[in-house]
């Protein structure tokens, strides 16, 4: 475990010059604290840009990220600096993962001071457990990649995907039928509900079902790939 | 320290090693010389562990590379040709990553930084700085765990002249040090100054080895001693009594300007022994 407190520390160095992957933890949680508070529209939901955001947030800076991150390690051959330094490739991407998905709860909870406190254990609750699969997407686009334009041209359309569908299928309900496939726009009912008695086993099962994708396919990508 | 026994390596369909032997004894500076694509970093790759091979056996601190420990890994540097560093991290934090991998305190960077002499870049982003620079960050990296054997793969090449003397006497300091250090090079002059020992590879195939005077001295053919005189005309003599006679007379006339025996560079063995040049090749290949 020592490793990966390793890795941990050299991305939380790396990331404060690193505007790529910086943006990405920031820009959604700025954009939800500065719609909420400048956006007052009549009729509107109650935090409809938390909400909306959130699920955004959910379906790209962790697929983006992580992903961006392994595969530049890949293309500079520094990943094989760590493997040879004896960095095991399951602590180097334990690293990777945890502090994604540590940076990605940090924003989540900035994301939160708009919600009522009662609600914030069930939304911060939803949330790691949906940046945890897509943390795994994103790990699995970077071991996929063997550099970053090959991993650029992998992550855009899936986190399109992920992100983009739980928006548009508020406004088409051909695009809900499918986008109610994905954890995303599972994630994104849920939020609606703000509630652990209100979770339907449909939702439930559907979370099941991507995080078991999602960990097939790294597996997939790692036995066929390695961190070569 | 080091030994390989019969090994082979082929990709797809290419023999890319064939019948590679080796024994590499504590304390020495190994040369594994050859031209771009003849194995050499198949090689290193295979001994270090980092890829693996079709047939023969090879063992490092005398155990085979399969079952080297972590702790074993430790006490072995790599510096390949193509590893990178965090471009954007400074030198300093570039090596701190590694002081926190091995369990190394800080103190150590600046004795390393100093060894290599980037002192005054400790802050520098890695991104910023030259090419010999880099290399020096590099060997850094290595001479921190203070290693028990060094693998250096082209650690010179696309140097300027100065940068490479200085890391040819880091090398040699490591060596004094007791370190075993192996080294890849297509550089023959880099391999005559550094190493004791040689391996001439070509094609996958160890075509000669020994120490770099024994190889010359093996295949000088000719056996004569080359004399330029003061007034420019070339004299060549055969070695005998009847020739040490003659160039005795002319070097009590005063008349030598120069004098050297006929013994082949290791440049010029490696032509005789294998019809193919070594840096002039890489010379076309970068033109």
């Amino acid at each position: 475990m020592h490793n990966v407190g390793v890795i941990f520390k050299k991305q939380l160095k790396d990331t404060l010059k690193n505007k790529t992957v910086l943006i990405q933890f920031i820009m959604f949680p700025a954009m939800t604290l500065l719609m909420e508070n400048a956006v007052k529209i009549p009729d509107m939901p109650e935090l409809f840009f938390t909400k909306l955001f959130s699920v955004m947030f959910l379906g790209m800076a962790p697929i983006t990220s992580a992903a961006a991150i392994i595969s530049e390690e890949k293309e500079k051959n520094t990943l094989r600096v760590l493997t040879m330094a004896n960095v095991k490739a399951w602590e180097y991407l334990l690293g990777v993962g945890l502090y994604v998905w540590t940076l990605c709860v940090a924003g989540a909870g900035i994301m939160a001071t708009g919600l009522p406190a009662s609600d914030i254990p069930f939304y911060l609750g939803i949330m790691a457990a949906g940046l945890v699969i897509s943390v795994v997407i994103g790990a699995c686009i970077g071991v996929f990649s063997a550099n970053q334009m090959s991993a650029t041209s992998l992550f855009v359309p899936v986190m399109m995907v992920f992100s983009f569908s739980p928006m548009l299928a508020m406004f088409n309900d051909k695009i809900e039928k499918v986008a109610r496939i994905f954890y995303t726009q599972q994630l994104r009912v849920l939020m609606n509900q703000m509630s652990f008695e209100g979770i339907k086993t449909e939702s439930i099962l559907i979370l099941i079902v991507n995080a078991v994708l999602a960990v097939v396919l790294f597996f997939v990508a790692f036995r066929k790939k390695g961190l070569e | 320290m080091i030994n390989a026994k019969d090994i082979c390596k082929s990709f797809s369909d290419k023999q890319v090693l064939s019948g590679i032997d080796l024994d590499i004894k504590p304390g020495m500076i190994f040369g594994l010389l050859g031209p771009s694509g003849a194995g050499k970093t198949t090689l290193i790759k295979i001994i270090t562990g980092q890829t693996g091979f079709d047939s023969g056996e090879v063992s490092v601190f005398g155990k085979s590379v399969k079952d080297l420990t972590g702790d074993d890994k430790k006490q072995i540097g790599i510096m390949m040709d193509d590893h990178g560093v965090y471009d954007r991290l400074s030198v300093a934090d570039n090596l701190k990553i590694f002081c926190d991998i091995y369990g190394i305190p800080y103190s150590g960077i600046g004795k390393a930084l100093e060894e290599v002499g980037l002192s005054d870049s400790a802050k520098k982003p890695a991104a910023k700085l030259s090419k010999g620079m880099l290399a020096r960050l590099k060997l850094a990296r290595v001479f921190m765990v203070s290693p028990k054997i060094l693998f250096l793969d082209e650690p010179t090449s696309g140097l300027d002249p100065m940068t490479m003397k200085y890391i040819h006497r880091l090398i040699l300091d490591r060596k004094d040090s007791g370190c075993t250090v192996f080294l890849t090079t297509h550089n023959m002059e880099e391999a005559a100054v550094l190493c004791d020992d040689v391996a001439l590879l070509n094609e996958g195939k160890i075509v000669d080895r020994g120490a770099p005077s024994e190889i010359c001295r093996r295949y000088n053919h000719q056996k004569k001693i080359n004399i330029h005189l003061k007034t420019g005309e070339e004299i060549s003599f055969p070695h005998g009594a009847e020739s040490a006679e003659k160039i005795s007379s002319l070097i009590a006339q005063g008349k030598v300007e120069t004098i050297h025996s006929s013994e082949p560079t290791l440049e010029t063995v490696f032509i005789e022994l294998t019809g193919r040049k070594l840096e002039a090749e890489e010379e076309i290949r970068y033109a």
